[in-house]
């Protein structure tokens, strides 16, 4: 044996010895990985806090976006929120699914005195909050008074009650409300009536938020069961709703904050419904088609698309701030700008045929409400009339093409848009062309947050929208010279600075009529008189897109109950009414077809393992020959 | 703990190869308390700077904030019905009416005693807030974290052990390929594929949230990690290639080193010598990235969040950006910013024991 051989001998358990340090370390690297997996998973421990859906049970699963914002129904504002308050809460009164007039809820019948300032409602005998009490005038009365005398539980609803003087409740089946002046709106308080032996223990109304223990005493057709910020919120039939009992067993509204994959999740079947937010888009709505087991519907939004002007941003005081284009003053340029709107174009090639093209203020989905110009109030597009009233209202073409004032400038308007809405930049850039033909310059001025240019009153027209009530008096409202900023450093509920006389005598005179007809026509007055003006251009009334499985929803009541939509509906007919298809007809993927696939899983990572494993021993056998 | 951590990391300087080594690695005896105090030294410079560092965080978030445009009283009640009384009342509950050197004074007081405030949009303390997502969030990206550094690493080396050969080629390709998908497409593509199914491929994964609801104990276990393979598949996809291309540079410029030459003279195996000689030395720059990595892992991940409807971190951050909610934003960001500036603090204290040239 010679010295070579011995070292290789001796190197050879030098590698041995290196070899078993390995093994002992892989072990210790075993072991840490186990240990941080364990500490990674320790969170998992957190038991979810609610009872498991019964097995058999008919489970309705809609796909949601919005983040819940407060489970309390005095700070909830979102409308995820306000339409989950709809299924645990019966209100005062409900909207008719056929044309959304008032209907009877927790109040039977409601009558005004001839004075007009107290309103009296008849309580039902036969309604229960689900931990047995009955629910009566003094739980309704209660809800009132804390909304008028704690700030905290004013935050969300307190506009409804700003005009109470007094809130009582002579008996079980009764409640008064005396009023300051009278109030034509006082059969729409869509406020949640709560229980008040449960409520009153609450101490501090603006931080409570209702999401703790389980099930919410309520008495709406759904009770509250569960609830996990951005994962779910689940609620059970309430088998003693005194309008009848829902057909569904249980109702979960689950997280899919990426429409595509709520779209993904309903072809599956994990989701019975998707809402989209605020629609489908035209490709998902195609692609959903003539799929097997999905109903795509389509139905008039009660949202209107258009296009507000700043009229000279000012303050209750009269001081004037921000910056509109002294130009849009006259009545002439602002309907040049009308009619070189095409809005049908509009409808056709940006919403792709899914909206109305927009008349009126109020969307036709409220029949009651809408009004539409005459043939010829109708500031139809007509780019040539457009340009003869650019004329006379001396703004004319100079040599460049460009429209000039007689200070020689050339017409230039900021529009402002809103970044996360493509349908903003979209009829954006076919105003440029179309102001564009006429003369008239045009910046597209697309922000994430739109606030404060808009508060400032520092633009000159910018994109619009709001989504209607079955009661119209807010969204007339936020045009009367009442809504303006106190002075230029508040903040007032106006929408964009409009302050018209004429148009105030109207709201007025509507907010205390009490004869439903004779109010809807003041009200089609204003929406005339607003039209006239100018100054808000109702470009659509983009539909709601949604869809939903056959399979697992055999029917749904829609609203309006001809052609309507589902989600956020102003009451709870859709869910209430749902009915389950036959066969199994529940939707969201079994826990043992979760649990199977786990352990599937589980068995792949450890398959993967092994074969890791031999692989390395293999390739240190490899070494060694 | 550190003993620990020196026996399973083996020792960086290859002792027998660098002669200059042995002094680092083994000093004499007087040499170990003067090298302990030089540490100390080094250590505490360190946790100093870290606290500069969060204290001017802590500064920086309320300013920085209030920067972004947008009116959070007007956002939040934007589209309903709301009278100029109520829009007052928010403001004097919400502390903006008061003067912004007010504002932060407050702010400082309460944040000095834990207190981030209460968020404006959910009326909930940011501290419940956060430590309700946090854990969502570190289930997910720390899965995720643990195997593609893992995965990076032990490519890395392999492609660089290997370099221009068939596999080095093909893992660098699959890597560099895979970090420039946009995560959300990947993530949206695995949906269709792995959770709705296409073709003879069945819908085998959940295709959103972290748990079906209704689970507890180990079902609920199962339940989540379920829900967990396709966000991880999809961060690990993206994000292994970083830690391969780093590692792999990394190790290739300590290959022509002597003492591998020496290693192998000895008899070592190929994977031996690697591992035990190249690997350690090779380290340094892929600790920091790991450290760096580890440091992002509490940022949460906005778009694979999205894509998979994961209530994590990274989806209340753009919740709170897009209001803004000023309390929600700042102690988002304070909070991301400490665990960045933890792990580099972390990182700092450590190279001194990996590589004890480092803090002389």
């Amino acid at each position: 044996m010679n010295a070579h051989d011995r070292r290789g001998r001796e190197s050879g358990r030098a590698s041995d010895r290196e070899n078993r340090n390995r093994s002992s370390r892989t072990r210790r690297l075993l072991a840490a990985a186990l240990s941080l997996s364990a500490a990674v998973s320790a969170p998992l421990g957190l038991a979810p806090q609610h009872a498991s859906a019964a097995e058999g049970d008919k489970v309705l699963t809609v796909a949601v976006a919005q983040s819940v914002d407060s489970l309390s129904p005095f700070l909830a504002s979102r409308l995820v929120s306000t339409s989950i308050h709809r299924l645990m809460y019966e209100y005062l009164t409900n909207y008719d699914p056929g044309d959304a007039h008032p209907v009877p809820a927790l109040a039977t019948k409601w009558t005004a005195s001839a004075d007009k300032l107290t309103w009296t409602y008849t309580i039902r005998s036969d309604s229960k909050w689900s931990d047995g009490q009955r629910t009566t005038a003094e739980d309704a009365a209660w809800t009132f008074n804390k909304m008028m005398t704690d700030e905290g539980a004013a935050t969300s609803n307190g506009s409804y009650v700003g005009n109470f003087r007094k809130v009582t409740a002579p008996s079980p089946t009764r409640l008064v409300i005396e009023l300051k002046k009278p109030q034509a709106t006082m059969a729409a308080l869509d406020v949640p009536i709560v229980p008040k032996h449960i409520w009153e223990k609450v101490g501090d109304f603006s931080k409570f938020n209702n999401d703790k223990s389980f099930p919410v005493v309520g008495n709406g057709p759904f009770v509250l069961t569960g609830y996990k910020a951005d994962s779910y919120v689940r609620l059970k039939a309430n088998k003693s709703f005194w309008r009848g009992a829902p057909k569904f067993d249980e109702l979960v509204f689950r997280y899919y904050k990426d429409q595509d994959a709520a779209v993904a999740a309903l072809r599956k079947g994990e989701v019975s419904f998707v809402a989209g937010a605020p629609a489908l888009t035209p490709a998902q709505a195609e692609s959903l088609k003539g799929v097997k087991n999905i109903h795509v519907n389509e139905a008039p939004g009660r949202r209107f698309y258009a296009l507000a002007v700043n009229p000279g941003a000012r303050a209750g005081n009269g001081a004037k701030f921000g910056d509109g284009d002294p130009s849009l003053l006259d009545v002439r340029v602002r309907h040049a700008l009308f009619m070189s709107v095409d809005r049908t174009a509009l409808v056709d090639r940006v919403f792709q045929g899914h909206a109305a093209e927009g008349e009126g203020y109020i969307p036709p989905r409220f029949s009651t409400y809408f009004w539409k110009p005459s043939a010829g109030q109708k500031l139809a597009y007509d780019p040539a009339k457009a340009g003869r009233l650019l004329d006379q209202a001396g703004y004319r073409k100079n040599g460049d093409g460009k429209r000039v004032g007689k200070d020689g400038k050339p017409l230039t308007y900021r529009v402002l848009c809103h970044a996360t809405d493509p349908n903003d930049k979209a009829v954006g850039q076919y105003l440029k062309e179309w102001w564009g033909d006429l003369g008239i310059g045009m910046k597209l001025d697309c922000l994430d947050n739109v606030s404060d240019p808009w508060l400032a009153g520092t633009y000159d027209l910018a994109f619009d929208g709001w989504s209607v009530n079955p009661d119209p008096d807010f969204v007339l409202s936020i045009h009367t010279c009442g809504a303006l900023p106190a002075t230029p450093k508040d903040v007032g509920a106006t929408d964009n600075f409009i302050c018209d006389k004429p148009y105030d005598e109207l709201y007025g005179r509507q907010l205390a009529e009490y004869d439903p007809a004779e109010r809807a026509n003041i009200v089609r007055q204003m929406e005339s008189r607003l039209y006239d003006l100018g100054y808000m251009n109702v470009m659509a009334y983009p539909n709601a897109v949604e869809a939903y499985r056959t399979d697992q929803i055999k029917s749904i009541t829609t609203m309006p109950e001809k052609a309507g939509n589902i989600y956020g509906q102003d009451g709870y007919w859709s869910w209430w009414s749902a009915v389950p298809a036959s066969g199994d007809g529940s939707s969201g993927g079994s826990a043992s077809t979760g649990v199977i696939a786990g352990v599937v899983g589980a068995l792949v990572v450890v398959a993967g393992a092994v074969v890791f494993l031999v692989m390395r021993r293999r390739a240190g056998a490899e070494d060694r020959e | 703990m550190t003993s620990e951590t020196s026996d399973a990391v083996p020792a960086p300087v290859d002792v027998d190869a660098e002669p200059g080594g042995a002094a680092l690695a083994a000093p004499p005896d007087s040499g170990a308390g003067r090298g302990r105090a030089a540490y100390l030294r080094y250590g505490a410079g360190k946790l100093g700077g870290a606290v500069v560092s969060l204290l001017a965080v802590l500064v920086t978030s309320f300013f920085l904030f209030r920067l972004i445009p947008g009116d959070p009283v007007k956002t939040m009640t934007g589209g309903r019905q709301i009278s100029a009384a109520q829009l007052a009342a928010y403001r004097r509950e919400f502390g903006l009416n008061l003067p912004l050197w007010q504002q932060f004074t407050d702010y400082c007081g309460k944040a000095l005693t834990g207190d981030l405030g209460t968020s404006y949009q959910f009326r909930a303390p940011v501290i419940d807030k956060i430590s309700e997502a946090l854990p969502n969030t570190l289930i997910l990206t720390a899965t995720a974290f643990v195997l593609y550094t893992a995965l990076g690493v032990f490519l890395g080396t392999r492609a660089a052990w290997r370099s221009g050969g068939p596999g080095d080629r093909f893992h660098t390709g699959l890597a560099l390929a895979l970090y420039s998908i946009p995560s959300f497409w990947l993530g949206l593509l695995l949906i269709i594929v792995f959770a709705v199914g296409m073709g003879p491929i069945p819908g085998l994964f959940p295709t959103g949230g972290m748990e079906s609801g209704g689970e507890t104990g180990f079902a609920y276990v199962l339940d989540v990690a379920h829900h967990l393979v396709l966000p991880v598949v999809t961060l690990v996809a993206v994000e292994y290639g970083q830690t391969l291309l780093v590692t792999r540079s990394a190790l290739l410029d300590e290959m022509g080193g002597d003492y591998l030459t020496t290693a192998r003279a000895k008899g070592l195996r190929d994977d031996l010598v690697r591992r035990r000689h190249a690997v350690p030395n090779a380290m340094l720059p892929t600790m920091t990235l790991i450290f760096v990595n580890l440091g992002r892992t509490v940022a949460g991940v906005i778009l694979v969040e999205t894509v998979f409807s994961w209530p994590g971190l990274g989806g209340l951050f753009y919740q709170a950006l897009s209001v803004p909610d000023l309390p929600l934003v700042q102690g988002l960001f304070f909070v991301f910013a400490a665990a960045v500036i933890v792990m580099n603090t972390l990182a700092d204290l450590l190279y001194p024991l990996l590589d004890p040239r480092v803090g002389r």
